[in-house]
């Protein structure tokens, strides 16, 4: 297994990351070492084994469907990048 | 007084030889004084420390404290404190002042513990040798030329320098147990689950569990007995009844059953680290425990089912990261994909990058039966696999790292030689298993070597007991590096 520049660019797209063209090589070079490292799992049969995804394998609790949390929209706002008129404020999306 | 054992600690604030104050003003200049050589501090908190230390004070003055209460501590920046910097080592969050309290925070709190400051970290928690840090290296107290561990190597770095007796940690691969072997003190981590999650900045929400740092057994005791405990905040969090970990402190070590897996001493472990570990199993033989041969098979896949399990959460766990709400935005962009794109590869450091990136691929389309399932299955393998030893044994013991501490810069541009110095913590997380890390001796350039204990699910009572017998016995826990 072993990823190429475009794969690289291409995994660079969907995490958001954004990737200068100098540096797409090391990336590369650097990813493939680590799936080199875990490569060897996919000789270990494990046919009939149970996905564990949980320690304790715990089903999620569920809790009423009541309002829990108090309105902090201030305090929370104050930490954010920019606001206005209590929103938050991104580059215009629709034309 | 900083460097006593908590107990001699709480005795004396309720003698009223000391006070709280006395205490966190020390611990204060002991900061000052020491850590610009370790770097282990990112934020110091003077005023919320003395107003904490005078509250602890009138306290103890009514009769009504803690056993916490009046002690000086740090908590790993990983952990959201009230309206105090909370930056989990990364440029992305330098400038966020967290809006609340983590839960582990909320109770030491209550407890009385008189917070000094938020320690460095490798960046999100991901890393071996805190030099992901946004904020410079941690460097290690016993040699500065030498890494701390990580990723809680802030903390590690700041209780073996005696800066507090006693910080936080968290541990998702051994972050925990890694410093605290390679810096000389004591650390745990809990049965996965045992301490809430709430507030913990997430790295990988199935593997990470915050724990304790201290100079000893009976330290870790304490505090993890004030950070445990069931919290409906996190989804994970066991619903048990609080427990007091002291409780098994004083239980002798005759006729328990010490495991020595096979395969954590067939070959990797360099000689100096064998020599302290075996002598440290020679002693507990020594102490009345009997030693068994046990086996984990499939240890060695843990390497390869965390570098999937653990990137793919946090790829996942990262993505919130957007520069809308909070943490840093690029000051320049063209739209809001550009927004995203740039905010985020200026906030994150190379190693959270690769993460992300590695994640991103293993839970993409088509990859995600090969890697993600793949990988937990081995993980059941893995747990298995303990669970199979502990029908033969008490308790298991071995190394916490191959080596002992490393140079800064030796692994810092190879991150395949860095992911093998956690080959003996891993399986420990997969398994979601508790977990300790005590001082053993020395090694190499007279570098502390730690001894792993790892009990079976709800055994932290247990371990901390052995260990506790083992540190009555020796004196490894109450060497200290020179200049602190």
């Amino acid at each position: 297994m072993s990823l190429s520049l475009d794969e690289v660019r291409h995994i660079a797209k969907l995490a958001r990351l954004e990737l200068a063209d100098g540096d797409v090589e090391a990336t590369q070079a650097k990813l493939n070492g680590i799936f080199g490292l875990i490569e060897e799992m996919q000789a270990v049969n494990t046919d009939g084994v149970e996905p564990m995804s949980h320690p304790q394998e715990l089903a999620q609790r569920l809790r009423p469907d009541a309002v829990t949390e108090g309105n902090r929209r201030d305090a929370f706002q104050a930490i954010a990048p920019q606001t206005e008129a209590g929103l938050y404020l991104v580059p215009k999306v629709i034309e | 007084m900083i460097d006593s054992s908590l107990k001699d600690i709480a005795a004396a604030l309720r003698a009223k030889t000391v006070s709280a104050v006395e205490l966190a003003t020390d611990s204060l200049a002991r900061i000052e004084a020491g850590n610009p050589k370790v770097n282990a501090f990112i934020t110091v908190d003077r005023e919320g420390a003395l107003a904490a230390a005078q509250a602890a004070d009138a306290r103890l003055a009514a009769g009504s404290a803690a056993p916490l209460t009046g002690i000086p501590m740090a908590h790993k920046d990983v952990f959201c404190t009230e309206g105090v910097l909370t930056t989990c080592g990364s440029k992305m969050l330098s400038n966020f002042t967290s809006p609340y309290d983590a839960h582990v925070v909320s109770l030491l709190k209550a407890a009385g513990a008189v917070m000094v400051g938020k320690t460095n970290m490798d960046e999100f928690a991901m890393g071996s040798s805190n030099e992901n840090s946004h904020f410079g290296p941690t460097r290690n107290p016993w040699n500065t030329d030498t890494v701390p561990g990580g990723s809680s190597g802030g903390s590690a770095a700041a209780v073996a320098a005696r800066l507090v007796p006693i910080a936080t940690g968290t541990d998702t691969g051994g972050s925990i147990r890694q410093p605290a072997s390679l810096c000389g003190i004591t650390g745990i981590k809990p049965t996965y689950g045992t301490v809430s999650r709430y507030g913990m900045i997430a790295y990988a929400s199935s593997l990470d569990q915050g724990g304790a740092f201290g100079y000893s057994a009976e330290d870790c005791a304490l505090l993890l007995s004030a950070m445990a405990g069931h919290d409906p905040r996190d989804s994970t969090s066991l619903e048990r009844a609080a427990e007091d970990y002291t409780s098994a402190l004083d239980k002798p070590l005759a006729g328990l059953r010490v495991g020595l897996p096979k395969e954590f001493f067939a070959e990797g472990m360099s000689d100096d680290v064998r020599a302290a570990v075996d002598a440290a199993i020679a002693e507990y033989r020594k102490l009345g425990a009997s030693i068994v041969e046990v086996s984990l098979p499939n240890a060695r896949l843990a390497i390869p089912a965390y570098y999937v399990i653990a990137p793919a959460e946090a790829s996942s766990n990262l993505s919130r990261f957007d520069g809308v709400r909070y943490g840093h935005r690029a000051a320049e962009y063209t739209d809001l994909m550009d927004m995203y794109c740039k905010s985020r590869a200026q906030g994150f450091g190379a190693e959270v990058k690769r993460r992300i990136l590695m994640g991103t691929y293993v839970l993409s389309h088509g990859y995600y039966d090969a890697y993600y399932i793949k990988a937990q299955k081995l993980r059941r393998l893995i747990a298995n696999d303990f669970q199979a030893a502990f029908a033969q044994c008490d308790l298991i013991a071995g190394p916490v790292s191959p080596t002992v501490a490393f140079g800064i810069g030796e692994k810092s541009d190879d991150p395949v030689q860095m992911y093998l110095s956690d080959i003996y913590t891993i399986a420990v997380n997969l398994a979601g298993l508790p977990a300790l890390s005590h001082p053993a001796g020395f090694g190499a350039g007279g570098l502390p070597v730690g001894l792993q204990l790892i009990g079976n699910y709800f055994g932290e009572a247990r371990l901390l007991g052995a260990a506790h017998q083992f540190q009555r016995a020796t004196d490894w826990h109450t060497r200290k590096p020179a200049g602190f």
